[in-house]
């Protein structure tokens, strides 16, 4: 299109127009089938396997039994726990690359990022090799003379946490990466020089104004945590079923799609609660945090 | 009065550049010291030297007779006000005011009243609930002035504290600044690179080159007395001419135009006229410089007798208001 013509579109049609094939893509692919699945939690599970189209609630009561309940709290519990975990090394280790020279950080961050470039099934193999019985991690304690039983690492919770914290790791390094590197140095001497202490300076200064980037990390590791089940299927041995694992039993092996598609929302429900508590932190900080002109 | 600070021979270097080198100063109790120098020539060292946010290579810094010189910057009784301001962004006016009293442990009820205070005298008691972001340039010079005033350190330092505000405003803070210091009996130790703001404001003055104490005095002395070329250069405006192998310099305003009852005298030719304020300044060639003078002109003079572009005119002086410099 030539300039003339792009100038003559009004702004907020240019913009309307420009977010046509965004649109596009995530209705057909996002919004249709989830309102598909959405529906489908309204209906009874034929006896055979197959869908019985007769409205009723009980897809969503079954959510409250004290079974499937559970597997929501220890799912809840694994995710969080891996947030923790993620979000305070992330969090350090970001703050590490953003001290370091301006010229080394990219390096760093590169660093940071790296095994996130290759396939996740891939990284979590390979923590199975670390953690098996007689992985990596026993042999190397056989080398330093350990002689007793093998510590059991993998198929438990603790090794479920441990991959997913490090899957999602890079995510959380970068987030908090970002306004780290753009918090005005002078701000943390301005504190030094009205008399706080380091401790006082990051809890005052530093963190109040890189909370945006840790509320991101975070609600990326728990969402991604709370719906996965690869990482559970794979370092859990299945033991620890979470929630992902149990709506893909009901879809794949259960044959229960309306229980499946019943968890699905509430999973879904979940997410976009979490995602809108995070868009409203840095909403609200954006405004206070905005770069000065004058520096 | 007595010295509260000394710098004694300070040298700061970062890697192969002396940012700072050998400088000794004694800056009185409640004096208003102004460093002053070009861009480049190691003023924010020295300030940020004896805020303890870099530490000095050689040499000692003494406050009240103690050398400070590793004490770190949350331990000096030293306040800094920044050249970029450093409001904290997420903290309100009042705030950002506070925030030295809490980090001090003061009771809350001392800090309330010394926050109202300080904001009546810097007259930001209006916007105490605003954030950094919903204020003016000259509103958050005061808020940066205020949050250090408020902590009443025994020395005040400022970095080019008017150096973002536009020209009207900052003529008006001089005078400002100066009359802040007088009633809160602050030690002012200054920094900028307009020898005019140095000039009106500080009672002493210390002109820095490339890292090293060209001269330190009053006003009057260092514009009256310049240590070196550099100094009478940079200090107001200077008129340079070599004469028996020595370089001679003369203010405009004491070269006379059409050489009345004057010493010296010589003919030169105006190339150029310009007006400031109540001067006319002349730019008058000569064989003596390749540079034209530069020649004040007082309007009441211009009107008696007009001087035009192009016109040749006599200018005259007396040796002794010429200074002679050897470097
Ligand atoms: N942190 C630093 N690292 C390297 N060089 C610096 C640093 N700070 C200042 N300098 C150098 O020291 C010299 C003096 O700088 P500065 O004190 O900022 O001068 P001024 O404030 O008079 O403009 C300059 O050459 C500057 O490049
Ligand atoms: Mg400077």
């Amino acid at each position: 299109m030539p300039a003339e013509v792009v100038r003559v579109i009004p702004q907020k049609t240019r913009s309307t127009v420009l977010m046509v094939p965004a649109l596009a893509w995530l209705t057909a692919l996002m919004v249709v089938p989830c309102g598909l699945i959405l529906a489908l939690a309204f209906f009874r599970r034929g006896i055979y396997g197959g869908i019985e189209y007769t409205f009723t609630l009980e897809n969503f009561a079954l959510l409250l039994d004290p079974l499937y309940a559970g597997i929501f709290l220890t799912s809840a519990r694994i995710a969080g726990l891996a947030t923790l975990i993620a979000v305070v090394v992330g969090y350090a280790a970001a703050y590490a690359i953003a001290a370091a020279p301006r010229n080394r950080q990219p390096i760093l961050l590169f660093f940071a990022i790296l095994p996130f470039w290759s396939n996740y099934l891939i990284r979590t193999y390979a923590w199975i090799v670390l953690l098996n019985r007689e992985g990596l991690i026993t042999q190397g304690l056989r080398l330093l003379g350990y002689e007793g039983e093998p510590p059991s690492m993998l198929y438990t919770e603790g090794a479920v946490i441990v991959g997913l914290v490090y899957n999602y790791l890079p995510f959380v390094i970068l987030a908090c990466y970002a306004p780290l590197s753009r918090l005005n140095p002078e701000l943390a001497e301005a504190s030094s020089d009205l008399g706080a202490s380091a401790f006082t300076t990051f809890r005052r200064v530093i963190l109040p104004m890189t909370i945006p980037g840790i509320a991101a990390g975070a609600v990326f590791v728990f969402v991604l945590s709370i719906g996965n089940f690869i990482t559970p299927a794979l370092l859990g041995g299945g033991r620890f079923q979470m929630i992902g694992n149990l709506v893909y039993a009901q879809f794949l092996t259960a044959n229960d799609w309306p229980f499946g598609a019943a968890l699905s929302m509430a999973l879904i429900a979940i997410m976009l609660g979490l995602l809108t508590l995070q868009a409203m932190v840095a909403e609200k900080t954006a405004g206070e945090t905005r770069e000065q002109s004058d520096g | 009065m007595s010295t509260l600070l000394s710098v004694d021979h300070v040298t700061k270097r970062f890697g192969a550049v002396t940012a700072v080198d050998a400088v000794s100063l004694d800056v009185k109790e409640n004096e208003f010291f102004a460093l002053l120098g070009p861009s480049g020539s190691g003023k924010t060292t020295v300030l940020r030297m004896l805020a303890g946010f870099e530490i000095p290579e050689e040499g000692r810094i003494l406050l009240d007779g103690k050398d400070i010189s590793r004490v770190p910057p949350n331990r000096r009784p030293v306040n800094l006000m920044f050249q970029s301001y450093a409001l904290f962004p997420h903290m309100t006016v009042a705030g950002n005011i506070a925030y030295g009293l809490e980090v001090e442990g003061l009771p809350r009820p001392e800090i309330t009243s010394r926050v109202g205070e300080i904001m009546e005298i810097t007259e930001l008691a209006p916007f105490a609930r605003r954030k950094p972001d919903q204020l003016s340039g000259g509103q958050r010079q005061r808020v940066a002035l205020a949050r250090a005033l408020v902590k009443r350190p025994r020395l005040l330092l400022l970095d080019e504290p008017l150096g973002a505000l536009d020209k009207k405003l900052r003529a008006a803070m001089q005078l400002e600044l100066k009359r802040l210091q007088h009633d809160v009996g602050i030690t002012f130790v200054i920094v900028t690179h307009d020898q005019e703001e140095a000039l009106v404001m500080a009672d002493r003055v210390a002109i820095l080159q490339d890292g090293r104490l060209v001269q330190c005095g009053t006003p009057h002395e260092v514009y009256e007395h310049p240590a070196n070329r550099f100094t009478a250069n940079f200090i107001g405006v200077m008129n340079f001419f070599d004469e028996n192998g020595r370089t001679v310099a003369i203010r405009p305003e004491r070269l006379r135009v059409f050489a009345e009852g004057t010493e010296r005298r010589i003919e030169g030719t105006v190339i150029a006229t310009a007006y400031h304020g109540l001067d006319l300044q002349l730019h008058v060639r000569t064989d003596l410089s390749s540079e034209p003078f530069v020649v004040r002109l007082t309007a009441e003079a211009a009107d008696r007798r007009p001087v035009a572009e192009g016109d040749t005119i006599p200018i005259g002086w007396n040796t002794s208001d010429t200074r002679i410099f050897t470097d």
